[in-house]
């Protein structure tokens, strides 16, 4: 698993990868009430806005943190934004990435980095 | 946040856990460990407690009691206030000379004088404004009072153990009780659209108060998250935010709290700032007015939300005042002006999300049924 500084999770599997946000987040967001995903098959460039969230307290975007080709997105968020806050690291993530270049990855935060990062 | 101001129940609030933020010089509560959502539900379901202590509590004297100094503050308000009976309390503004809302307050007869509760961020100002306007009254800021808003239906549960006869009161009725947390000045009222009270507590009792009333299952704490979508859900105005200076009462559709004694052909009409103005938007009507709007989708449309008439092009019909997500009513609500042409419930309007037009409609509000003890 990877961290960014935006507070997104990167779960990589062969040559998909799997995008959420955070606990820390979450918790730091509040009840989370609207999820916007991007289209499916939409190609997109590093830190584009792709994911817009509406928390009761704020709207906040999601940037996407690899150039890629969206391949998935969790349709259950357009219904159920709170499985977001229930469960951000696991049924609450928002898309899969086939990313065209996976380099950024290594300059990602590990971790161990990341709680470091937010304590 | 140094330079923050607390109030008497600060420290409770930490020690409770609560998230805290500035607000109106204040250091508040945000929100405590159920959330905003949490707080808000358990509020329309049980009872939520609420510090609203940084609002300001004034008393006004006159020489010839409370006919006196009624008298007098209709010189600032366009409320009947002669015709207010003995604790009873009414909703009211100060206007200024343009029709504008200086500030929004609730007024009561204490029978021998006249006791005002106003919003923080205004207090001074307010203070000062009727020191100006009511040089025949003596005008006193309570300093050594907090002030606890006890809302939801089961709100009467838990007082009516520690103010025996609270019970009884119907929405606006007023009383001072004596309990052991000394002398309470409460009143049946609130700003979330549910029963319940707000109670003025020696500062000393204040804490001891609102731990005895957590102690009530039906209790939780309630931080400002929650009070602003209970208020919102209510239909009801935040001052600075729905209404300020440059909107009237009539655009802001408060015109039922200007009783028919200060309206054209009354008994004491006019003789308020701005009354020109005001009575004749009364009675000619206003170009834009304050309404309740529902997304169609499930985003929320935030304050400064441009409305569009059409789904392309055109000029803006108007602006989002108040949006946010409505717990109890699972979706989407706004509040805001659009122009009177555009302003009839069930109309279909635009407004810009992200710059994407999104449909929204005109709604009646409150968004959730109110659920006073008439």
């Amino acid at each position: 698993m990877k961290y960014t500084e935006e507070h997104e999770w990167l779960d990589q599997d062969g040559d998909i990868v799997t995008v959420g946000i955070t606990s820390h987040a979450a918790e730091q967001l509040g009840d989370i009430v609207f999820v916007e995903l991007p289209e499916v098959g939409a190609e997109v460039t590093k830190d584009d806005e792709i994911v817009v969230i509406e928390s009761v307290k704020a709207a906040s975007d999601i940037l996407a943190p690899l150039d890629g080709e969206i391949v998935e997105v969790n349709e259950v968020l357009a219904d159920t934004p709170s499985k977001v806050n229930e469960d951000p690291e696991g049924d609450g993530w928002f898309f899969k990435i086939k990313p065209s270049d996976t380099s950024p990855m290594d300059d990602y935060m590990d971790e161990a980095a990341y709680k470091a990062f937010i304590d | 946040m140094s330079d923050l101001r607390e109030t008497p129940l600060t420290g409770l609030h930490k020690a409770l856990g609560a998230k805290m933020t500035g607000f109106a010089g204040y250091e508040m509560p945000l929100q405590y460990g159920l959330g905003v959502m949490g707080e808000h539900q358990h509020t329309r379901a049980a009872a939520g407690l609420f510090d609203v202590s940084h609002m300001g509590q004034v008393l006004i004297r006159h020489e010839a009691g409370y006919g006196g100094a009624a008298q007098a503050m209709e010189r600032l308000v366009p409320v009947s206030l002669l015709g207010l009976g003995e604790k009873r309390q009414r909703y009211g503004f100060f206007t200024n000379e343009a029709g504008g809302i200086r500030d929004d307050l609730m007024l009561t007869n204490r029978g021998d004088h006249l006791l005002v509760v106003v919003n923080a961020a205004c207090k001074a100002d307010d203070i000062a404004l009727m020191r100006e306007g009511l040089p025949d009254c003596e005008v006193v800021e309570v300093t050594d009072r907090a002030l606890i808003a006890l809302q939801g239906p089961k709100a009467v549960d838990a007082l009516a153990p520690i103010a025996a006869g609270c019970e009884i009161m119907k929405f606006l009725d007023t009383g001072i009780f004596t309990s052991d947390y000394g002398e309470l000045w409460i009143s049946r009222s609130g700003y979330t659209g549910e029963d319940g009270y707000e109670i003025s507590v020696p500062e000393a009792q204040a804490e001891p108060l609102a731990r005895a009333l957590l102690l009530h299952e039906a209790v939780e704490p309630v931080g400002l998250g929650a009070r602003d979508s209970l208020r919102l859900e209510a239909g009801l105005c935040l001052y600075g935010q729905d209404i300020d200076d440059g909107t009237t009462p009539v655009e802001a559709g408060l015109s039922w709290a200007i009783q028919k004694a200060r309206r054209r052909g009354g008994e004491r009409e006019g003789g308020f700032p701005g009354a020109e103005v005001i009575l004749d938007q009364l009675e000619n009507g206003v170009a834009r007015c304050r309404v309740g709007l529902r997304p169609e989708g499930r985003a929320p449309m935030r304050a400064g939300t441009q409305i569009f008439g059409g789904e392309t092009g055109g000029e803006a019909v108007g602006h989002v005042t108040s949006g946010a997500y409505g717990p109890s009513i699972e979706a989407p609500m706004s509040m805001g002006y659009v122009a009177a042409s555009h302003a009839s419930a069930g109309t279909t309007l635009y407004g810009e999300v992200r710059g994407k037009r999104q449909p929204v409609r005109v709604a009646e509000m409150p968004f959730t049924p109110a659920n006073f003890k008439r």
